[in-house]
């Protein structure tokens, strides 16, 4: 059993909460995960670490309430416990030896985003932070990444805060200018990552994303999470979840995290994602 | 007199139409009377070749004729002298070719029911004594064991059998590895697994849970931890597919996953928050124990059709008979010398079918059995909407690759010498993480022996 030692609500529909887990505390690197179980009955969810405090031994999540685990796990408070809390699991961030890097995070991606920007910060890389978000009411982490970032810029979708507009605009805009990065780091929904390896591909810029597909062991046993990177079949908890955006068959991907959807795929008959069609606008 | 019936006494089991659609067990057990009218078949011969034939040389004749005088216990105890896990290895052993081949009763009719006789006095214990057994006084050296299955198991019992102070690490949120998120339910029932996972506490073993080992701690730390000795029992990995198309469409899924989702995860209960995809008609392709495993899940779980489909012929599947048996019983259709060359989607990215081509038996190939070659043209469809890939695993990478100087084999598998000693001082290995996948009694055979080994080593280097 895991303790909740401390929650917040970061926007309505997303909770951040540090967990009293002293071994997984002590190993957690920026990029990994852990996997949790709220009770006996329940999913094995992986959640990927956004923080974590070696000498209290806690370990930080931030997620979104989605799906029935993760609402559940929400309806959890200070005091109370996880059932499992399994961890540190897939290969960290590879933060070492880059100059200039570009971190690109959406909405709740960019809980884990920021860890990763700290982690080539400290490494001593010149960072640029672009994060978007739906619109104000959501905005979250914003001084976090402010105090990581060396420039940082802040869209929404609505305009309602910052610029207006995707991530992928001002990636773009950079780029044109002549701007160039050794690495770029996309966490958020699967289709902004798509679109910020399409914004990198033309200028050879490495781009490497952070892949949340089905999962259930997650320590290399059930195969549930394998991608198509390079047209080879790769298992993302343990060779990722980190891989070359530029190789990842992101159509596949997506294809398979709706396996277990059936409502919403009747939903999706009716419906187009938002953010693909603005995305392809975009990229025109 | 010994009892001259050239058949076992035959054990009650449920009716195939009514447990393909339940998870209860399948094979109900003898009674005592059935075990102690089938033990008056052994002939308590004075060179027992059933002895060699059994990986932990389980005291066959004399655990026998304690159940024919009716003392279960004496049994009882007779056999968890050298098996520490009877309840497990008397449901899920193949006998058949182990103990039971070896018998002088099946020259002429069938051998003695060694197994069901060894399921029958642990099931006896359990129920009516299991008595949890006694720490022995710890001698204070540390022993790591990674890994809960059966090798884990039983090197852990072993050890704390001989003193030692042994932490067992196990990367799930339940102890049992393979018993557990593999063999389903009906097979072995999960109470009985915990049941053993009890006692191993009783006798002093930490078990700890959500520990994976290779990430939250490596090897070497153990041995910062002060652990003087590692038992790595950390099972089979990665599953492999077939690289044919249409392996990524919704519904294609390896054995591991579609069990570990029914089994560890109990999919098939209403309670359980973790889906399962419930399937109108299931391809299962293999055809080993897991193969079986699978596809009488898939009718458990509501499918209309489930199709084995294998590469060889039946005489070459590598399952044991009685699976094989329950699995037809339970109207499981066999497509031998069937191998898959593309899995179809519909629209949605779902699977609608499979195409499959014809195979012959050619010359024998590097494994001894005969090859098998694609019929030109003999290319057909098989109407199912899952795929289910049953076709082996390879080593899991975690511990191997943060381990300094621990060996693989070029299959990955670790290396150990003839006391299951890695190329890591100290470092002992056994069951699937070193053979690739085997069976439960074969992991429990060298987990006994790392056991044994490691108390040398220590003794040895104190």
């Amino acid at each position: 059993m895991y303790k909740i030692v401390r929650k917040k609500e970061l926007n309505p529909s997303v909770t951040l909460m540090e967990v009293e887990a002293p071994f997984i505390a002590k190993k957690a690197k920026a990029g990994q995960f852990i996997i949790f179980r709220v009770d006996e009955m329940g999913e094995r969810v992986p959640l990927t670490i956004a923080g974590y405090d070696r000498e209290a031994g806690t370990v930080t999540i931030i997620f979104q309430k989605v799906g029935f685990s993760t609402n559940a796990l929400g309806a959890l408070n200070e005091g109370d416990y996880i059932r499992d809390f399994v961890g540190p699991l897939g290969k960290p961030t590879p933060v070492e030896g880059k100059k200039k890097v570009c971190v690109v995070g959406g909405g709740v991606g960019c809980a884990i985003a920021l860890p990763s920007a700290a982690g080539f910060k400290e490494a001593g890389a010149e960072v640029t932070v672009i994060v978007g978000f739906r619109s104000k009411d959501i905005v979250i982490l914003e001084e976090e990444f402010k105090a990581v970032a060396d420039r940082m810029i802040l869209m929404t979708d609505d305009g309602s805060y910052g610029r207006h507009g995707l991530v992928t605009q001002p990636l773009q805009e950079l780029l044109e200018a002549g701007e160039t990065f050794d690495e770029v780091l996309a966490i958020g929904p699967v289709p902004m990552m798509k679109f910020v390896c399409k914004t990198t591909e033309p200028y050879g810029i490495h781009t490497s994303v952070s892949l949340n597909p089905i999962m259930i062991d997650g320590t290399g046993m059930c195969g549930g999470c394998r991608v198509t990177v390079g047209g080879e079949t790769k298992f993302a908890c343990v060779d990722g979840p980190e891989f070359d955006g530029h190789k990842v068959d992101f159509a596949e991907l997506m294809s398979r995290n709706n396996t277990y959807r059936d409502r919403e795929a009747e939903v999706s008959k009716t419906h187009t994602c938002r953010m693909e069609a603005m995305g392809k606008a975009l990229i025109k | 007199m010994a009892n001259m019936s050239l058949k076992k006494v035959p054990m009650p089991e449920q009716d195939p139409k009514v447990r393909a659609r339940n998870f209860k067990e399948v094979t109900l057990g003898y009674t005592a009377e059935q075990a102690v009218e089938e033990a008056g078949r052994c002939l308590s011969c004075k060179n027992p070749k059933c002895v060699e034939g059994c990986p932990v040389n389980v005291r066959i004749p004399e655990f026998i004729k304690k159940v024919q005088e009716g003392d279960f216990k004496a049994a009882y105890e007779i056999i968890t002298s050298t098996n520490a896990l009877p309840a497990l290895s008397g449901r899920v052993c193949p006998q058949e070719t182990q103990c039971e081949a070896r018998c002088v009763r099946g020259i002429k009719g069938e051998p003695v029911a060694i197994g069901r006789l060894e399921r029958f006095v642990a099931d006896w214990y359990r129920e009516n004594v299991n008595e949890m057994p006694k720490p022995v006084p710890s001698n204070g050296i540390k022993v790591a064991v990674v890994g809960s299955g059966p090798a884990g198991m039983t090197c852990a019992s072993d050890l704390a059998g001989k003193g030692y102070q042994v932490s067992m690490f196990e990367a799930l949120h339940t102890a049992g590895g393979v018993l557990v998120y593999g063999i389903p339910e009906f097979r072995l029932p999960k109470t009985i697994v915990a049941n053993e996972i009890t006692k191993l506490q009783a006798q002093g073993v930490e078990v700890m849970t959500n520990m994976v080992i290779g990430r939250v701690l490596t090897i070497d730390e153990l041995f910062e931890m002060g652990y003087k000795a590692v038992f790595v029992g950390s099972g089979a990995g990665l599953p492999m597919f077939m690289n044919i198309p249409g392996e990524s469409l919704k519904g294609v899924m390896s054995a591991n996953e579609y069990l570990t989702r029914t089994n560890l995860m109990k999919a098939y209960t209403e309670e359980a928050d973790t889906p399962v995809i419930r399937s109108k008609a299931v391809a299962v392709v293999g055809g080993g124990n897991v193969a079986m495993d699978a596809a009488r899940c898939a009718m458990r779980l509501g499918a209309e059709k489930v199709y084995i489909v294998y590469r060889r012929g039946e005489a070459e599947m590598p399952a044991r008979l009685e699976e094989q048996h329950h699995a037809k019983e339970e109207g499981i259709e066999f497509k031998t010398l069937c191998n898959p060359v593309e899995i179809v989607g519909d629209e949605t990215g779902r699977v609608c079918g499979m195409k499959c081509i014809r195979m012959e038996l050619g010359e024998p190939d590097a494994s001894g059995r005969r090859r098998p070659i694609a019929v030109p043209d003999s290319e057909f469809m098989l109407d199912v909407d899952t795929v289910i890939m049953s076709l082996g695993t390879s080593p899991n990478p975690l511990i191997r690759s943060t381990t300094p100087g621990l060996d693989t084999n070029r299959k990955g598998c670790l290396i150990v010498d003839e006391n299951e000693m890695t190329t890591r001082q100290g470092v002992f290995a056994g069951g699937d993480a070193v053979t690739g996948a085997a069976t439960v009694i074969l992991a429990m055979g060298a987990g006994k022996k790392g056991a044994a080994s490691i108390d040398k080593f220590l003794q040895e280097n104190k």
